[in-house]
Formats: structure tokens, C-alpha cells, sequence
């Protein structure tokens, strides 16, 4: 009888042992940020300090803009509800100490992918939302119509804290041009020490130039140069060592993508289950367990897709209607024109 | 050994709490930098900083180190911090002094300047004086030249450079000047302690500051031209000032502010100064038959100074941290070019706030030696 007993309480005991296996890896699957964020039940966002068309705040307190609609499409996925995100608005100069110190989740803040930013300081970059290219803006009136017309000894202004000084040195010095940076710590800042004739030039991401013209005195004054002197492929960030949490951020910005491209948008989403198409089928959750491998439901894309909209649904109603950059170019589908090519979501 | 133990006690505890929270905050920040695969390390000190700065009294461009772009930073904090603490000293003195004046004109203006500049937030004066600047100057091409050789433009002050020959002749024909005031001086003192012999030791001061000089260039081959500044056109409606020295609006905005706002504190002080000087002293002091001018000077002033440098150390110290205001308004000091740029390229935030945090710290402790010298030297010698 005894050495029955014995037997049983080993065999329970592996039970239990093999059982708090399973149950361990399952949590580990389930990432500490996913966790955390559904424990909250609000996704926490950096943003800018406002740039119309990427992160911007109304007068009422509500954000919009494509930077903005990636940490949407996550709270959608991940919560269910596009509205349950925490806006931190965040200086260039601050943005990575808020998301390596946990301050912020995902940093979606018009923030240039480089090599050293995702290698050096427990970042990773997750993909591009936005490809820009670094340029100039002139005061028409000078006359000036390319960067090969500047001359020595003129000044320009930016923002600190960017790749913008770096490529501004750069450009400046191929070209053997003596010049004086005026680096502010705001974007507000520097667009009214431009506006006031302070510098010749106000130099930043091409898409940035396009939107701040838009809070100058008098915009129509202004013209940007064609010359684009840099790659700015800008992008989401997350905290390093979180693989699913990378993963949900990444898979959210790519279905919003996809979704364009399959022609999938907010208002089509619900009849597209019926599609022919399985790869459509997959996107909307009625094939497949895609869901599944971030330890999310079936249908997280198609909430995405719904409360959201595809990419081209977001770009065109936060950077296009709002006049700031009509024209797509490279940010236009891979099929279109575009450089935009995202992996296939299966 | 009891009585010694109790009193040891609390204060051992409270080391103990002290290192322990310390250590227990270092411990974690090493965990938490190890699971984000940040590094520890002050290396990048030696790395191409590749960023330039707009204004800096040392040679420097992007090509230089990070440290030597630390150097820039400090340099400008310490460059605007000097320059503010004389200008807020000067008009601190003066309004402290005007606000007590029979003249009702004067003293009601002294006490409204010191009552505006003092209770408005010293960034939005910094904003205020920087963008109505640039609001208010002209444009390069619209300037009219003050004395014909100075431009100041929204693109800043320009003015002529100097081209010495035979400088350092120029240069110790002063350094002789400061010596030989120095030495009469002190024969002055000793000539009127010993035969009570008065020597007019300023008018010759000021005879030998300008002489000496002077006589270097007549004699001493020194001379002197300037480069006056030239506009250039840059494009159809953008002018720059070419040649000569120019001082950025953003440092003359700052610098403006700083002392402004810094001289209301540094007034009432002094008016303290000189209200706490009994005033039986300045009675007594002019029925012995002392001039005004001598009261001032030998009786109120060397009493007063003893009441107003202790707070006047804190107003140079609030001046120079204040100074880290900068950043909002593009003049590269320490927080915009090291504590900025450099910890935006490099990712290194607790090594640079750390060494910035030091260098504030170093700065603003030696300015406390000199002051508590300073303050020694004029305290009462009690024999």
C-alpha cells in the first residue's frame, strides 16, 4: 500500500512539475509588455510634440496622423479598442530614454531608422511607416531654386537631437559651403526663428518641412527644394528583448499595408470574409490562425483594418486631404509605383 | 561607551539607509541596462562627434571629439555666465543703490523694474527678449551701421575684428600698467597711515592705464587696424555679414535676460546691504567731517558688502544654472551641444547627465569658494 502511495505522490508530483511547464511557457509566449498592456488596458504611445499628418493634437486633446494610427492599429489587435492609446508627447532628445526606461511601449514619432540607433541602445526598429528624405526650405523670394545656389556663410535652422545635424554636416561640407547651424530644442521654435528671418534655410525630413510650412505667417512664401541630400526611412521603435511584442508591432503596421493592397478597407472588411481569396480570407481572420502565434484572437487584423483603415486609408486622410504632401511617391504600393513591399501575412 | 554608542546610533543608521538606497538604485539601473543591452562606458568620449556647433571659442567642427565638443558646451556656459554675473552685478548695484535715492523718480522707477523682472518666469523672458529681437532688428541688407563699423542685425552683432601687430608688447605694456597701480597703491595706504598724506591714487590709475598703452604704439611698434564687416549677398533677398567678429542674437537674448532678470535679486540685496547698516554709522561718520563720498566708501560700503555677498553667491549661482535655459533658444551651452546632440548621437544618457550634472556641480562650487573667500576677507577680523 505504501509503495503504491510513493508511487502516486511521484507521479503526481511530475504531473505538477510538467504541468507549471506548460503553463510557464505558455506565459512566455504571452509577452511582459502584452501583458502589461492588457493588464492596463491602454497601449502607451510616444508621439511628437505635434507634426500635422504624423502625431498631432486637436484643441480637444484627440491625436492623429499616420504615427499615431500605428499605435491605434496595435491597441486594436491587442485591446480591441483603436481609442485605448496613452499619448506621451516626447522631444526628440527625449524620445529613447522614455521607451528603454519603460516609460512608453512603442515610440512612433517620426523617428529615422539607422544602423547605429537599433544596434547601440536597446532599440529595435520594427519597419518604415513613412519613407522621407532630409531637404531644404527657402524663402521664395531669395530666388534660390536648388542646393546648388547656397553659398558660403549661410545659416540654417533645426532641430537638435536628430539625424538632421549629421546630414546637414555632411551635405554642407561635400559641397565645401561654410555654413551656421541654429539647433533648437523645438520644432515650434525653429519655424519661428525661420519665419523671422533669423536663418536663410530650415532644414529637416522633407515630410516635416511639407507640414510645418503649413504653421507658418504666410505659407505661399515658402517653397521647398527639390534635392532630397538623405535616406530617412522613418519607423516605429519598440524596447529590445520583447520578440512578440516587436512582432504585434511590426504584424500591425504590415496587415494595415497588405490590407491596402488586397483592397481591403474599413468599410469593406466585414463582406471581404467571404472573399475567394485566401490570402484576403487570412487578413480578416476567417482562415488560418495567424492570431494565435502572438498569443492574440483570430480576428485582431480585421479590427486593425476596421477601426483603422489600410495604410492608404490613413495616409490619405491625415498627410493628403490635409494638403501637406497630395502627391504619394515613394510611400505608394510596391504595385502602384511605390516602394512600399511588405512580407506576406500567412 | 553607552552614552557614545547612543549618539553614534541614528547617524550610523542613516549612513547605512543612505549607501544602501544609493546602491540599490545603482544595482538596478546595471539590471536594467543589462537587459536592454545598453552599455556602460565613457569611450565615445574619444569618438568623431561629426555634428557642428554654431558659436564656440574653441577651434571646433564636426571632425573633433565628443569630449572636444564638451569642451565647446562648458565654454559657452561659462563664456555666458561671466558676462551675465558682471552686467547683473553692475545694474544690480546701481538699482539696489537707485531704489533708495530721495528721488522719488528714480526710486519708484528702481522699485517697478525690480518688482516687473523679478516675478516673471525667467524662460518667458528669455523667449521675449529672443524672438522681440528677432522681431524688432533689421535684416542684414536693411541695417544701418552704428559708428559706422557695427551691424546689429537679426542675423546678430557684428563687429569690426581686430588686427594686432606686436600684440603681446600691447599686452605687457598693460600687464606693467596693472603692476605699477598695485605698488602705488600701496605706497598710498602706508603714506597715509605713517604721515596721513593724501596721494590722488585713481586720476594717476587711470593716467597710467591709458599711458602705458599708449606708448607702445608710439614707441613699441604695436599697431592696430580693423577689419570692418562687409555685407555679402547670398541669394536675390539674402544678405550675411562677412569679415569681423559676430555674437549671435541667441547669446545676446541670453545674456540679456540672465542679467535682467538676475540684477532684481541681486538690487535687493544690496538695498538690504545698506539698509542694515545702522544709521547712527553714516551720522557719526559725517560729523567726524567724512565727505559723502567717504561715508559711502569707508564706513557704509565695507559693512554693507558683509550683508550682501552671502545672498549675492546664491543670486551668481541661480545665474549660472539658470544659464542651461539656453537650449530653448539655440545658444550652444553645455545642456544643447553635450547634454542635447551628443546624447541624442550616442545614446549614452547616464554617462552624459552625469558628467553634466558634475560639471554643474564643479562650476557652481568654485564660484562658492571664490564668494566665501571673498566673504572671509571683508569679514570683521576679530582680534
Amino acid at each position: 500500500m505504501f509503495k503504491y502511495l510513493k508511487q502516486l505522490t511521484s507521479l503526481v508530483a511530475m504531473v505538477a512539475v510538467l504541468f507549471t511547464f506548460t503553463t510557464e511557457s505558455m506565459a512566455a509566449k504571452k509577452s511582459k509588455t502584452l501583458k502589461n498592456t492588457q493588464k492596463k488596458g491602454f497601449v502607451r504611445c510616444g508621439v511628437s510634440q505635434g507634426l500635422p499628418g504624423f502625431s498631432n493634437a486637436d484643441a480637444a486633446g484627440n491625436w492623429t496622423g499616420v504615427d499615431v494610427d500605428v499605435c491605434r492599429a496595435v491597441a486594436a489587435a491587442v485591446l480591441g479598442d483603436a481609442n485605448k492609446v496613452k499619448f506621451t508627447p516626447l522631444s526628440a532628445k527625449e524620445r529613447f530614454t522614455a521607451l528603454t526606461s519603460g516609460e512608453i511601449d512603442i515610440l512612433s514619432r517620426n523617428t529615422t531608422w539607422t544602423l547605429s540607433r537599433d544596434a547601440d541602445i536597446g532599440l529595435t526598429f520594427v519597419g518604415v511607416n513613412f519613407y522621407d528624405g532630409q531637404g531644404f526650405m527657402v524663402r521664395k523670394s531669395s530666388g534660390i531654386t536648388s542646393v546648388n545656389q547656397f553659398k558660403n556663410g549661410i545659416s540654417a535652422c533645426t532641430n537638435i537631437g536628430t539625424t538632421t545635424e549629421l546630414n546637414m554636416r555632411d551635405f554642407f561640407n561635400s559641397k565645401g559651403i561654410s555654413y551656421e547651424p541654429v539647433a533648437f530644442e523645438k520644432a515650434d521654435e525653429v519655424v519661428a526663428a525661420y519665419d523671422s528671418g533669423r536663418c536663410d534655410t530650415y532644414t529637416t525630413d522633407k515630410s516635416g518641412l511639407a507640414a510645418q510650412r503649413t504653421k507658418m505667417s504666410n505659407p505661399d512664401e515658402h517653397i521647398v527644394l527639390p534635392e532630397t541630400i538623405s535616406k530617412e526611412p522613418l519607423g516605429p521603435v519598440v524596447r529590445q528583448g520583447d520578440s512578440v511584442w516587436e512582432d504585434i508591432v511590426r504584424w500591425s503596421l504590415n496587415a494595415m499595408i497588405e490590407a491596402e493592397e488586397y483592397g481591403i478597407t474599413s468599410a469593406n472588411a466585414d463582406s471581404m470574409k467571404t472573399s475567394e481569396n485566401p490570402a484576403i480570407k487570412r487578413l480578416v481572420g476567417a482562415e488560418g490562425e495567424l492570431g494565435a502565434a502572438f498569443g492574440l484572437d483570430n480576428e485582431w487584423s480585421l479590427r486593425i483594418i476596421k477601426q483603422v483603415g489600410n495604410y492608404g486609408e490613413s495616409y490619405k486622410r491625415n498627410i493628403a486631404d490635409t494638403g501637406i504632401l497630395p502627391d504619394r511617391g515613394p510611400n505608394q504600393l510596391w504595385t502602384k509605383g511605390g516602394i512600399l513591399y511588405v512580407p506576406p501575412a500567412r | 561607551m553607552n552614552f557614545k554608542l547612543k549618539d553614534l546610533g541614528p547617524q550610523l543608521i542613516t549612513v547605512i539607509a543612505v549607501v544602501l538606497i544609493f546602491g540599490f538604485f545603482t544595482y538596478n539601473a546595471q539590471i536594467n541596462m543589462e537587459n536592454r543591452g545598453i552599455d556602460f562606458g565613457y569611450g565615445f568620449l574619444s569618438q568623431e562627434s561629426s555634428f557642428d556647433v554654431q558659436f564656440s571659442l574653441i577651434e571646433y567642427d564636426g571632425s573633433h571629439s565628443y569630449f572636444r565638443a564638451y569642451l565647446v558646451g562648458l565654454l559657452n556656459t561659462i563664456l555666458v555666465s561671466v558676462i551675465g554675473i558682471i552686467i547683473a552685478t553692475i545694474i544690480g548695484v546701481i538699482v539696489g543703490v537707485a531704489r533708495l535715492s530721495p528721488n522719488y523718480l528714480i526710486n519708484k522707477f528702481a522699485a517697478y523694474y525690480v518688482e516687473f523682472f523679478r516675478n516673471i518666469p525667467l524662460l518667458l523672458q528669455i523667449f521675449f527678449w529672443y524672438f522681440a529681437a528677432l522681431r524688432a532688428l533689421p535684416l542684414p541688407q536693411d541695417a544701418e551701421a552704428i559708428f559706422g563699423v557695427f551691424f546689429l542685425t537679426i542675423k546678430g552683432l557684428y563687429v569690426p575684428a581686430f588686427i594686432w601687430e606686436n600684440f603681446n608688447i600691447f599686452f605687457y605694456s598693460i600687464v606693467a600698467a596693472i603692476i605699477a597701480i598695485i605698488v602705488i597703491r600701496f605706497q598710498a595706504k602706508k603714506l597715509q597711515e605713517t604721515q596721513g598724506k593724501q596721494i590722488p591714487v585713481f586720476l594717476i590709475a587711470i593716467g597710467l592705464i591709458f599711458i602705458l598703452p599708449l606708448l607702445s604704439f608710439l614707441i613699441g611698434g604695436v599697431s592696430l587696424s580693423f577689419e570692418i564687416p562687409k555685407l555679402k549677398q547670398l541669394a536675390a533677398t539674402s544678405f550675411v555679414y562677412d569679415g569681423g567678429l559676430s555674437l549671435p542674437p541667441e547669446l545676446i537674448a541670453l545674456t540679456l535676460s540672465l542679467s535682467l532678470y538676475t540684477a532684481t535679486f541681486i538690487a535687493e540685496c544690496v538695498r538690504a546691504g545698506i539698509q542694515g547698516v545702522g544709521k547712527g554709522q553714516k551720522e557719526a561718520a559725517a560729523s567726524i567731517g567724512l565727505t559723502p563720498n567717504q561715508v559711502l566708501k569707508l564706513v557704509i560700503m565695507p559693512q554693507a558688502l558683509r550683508i550682501i555677498i552671502p545672498p549675492t553667491t546664491n543670486q551668481y549661482l541661480n545665474l549660472t544654472k539658470n544659464s542651461s535655459l539656453a537650449a530653448a533658444i539655440a545658444y550652444p551651452d553645455l545642456v544643447l551641444v553635450f547634454a542635447g546632440t551628443a546624447l541624442m548621437q550616442t545614446g549614452k544618457a547616464i554617462e552624459i547627465v552625469s558628467i553634466t550634472m558634475f560639471t554643474y556641480l564643479s562650476l557652481s562650487i568654485s564660484i562658492s569658494i571664490l564668494m566665501n573667500w571673498y566673504n572671509k576677507k571683508i569679514a570683521i577680523q576679530e582680534k
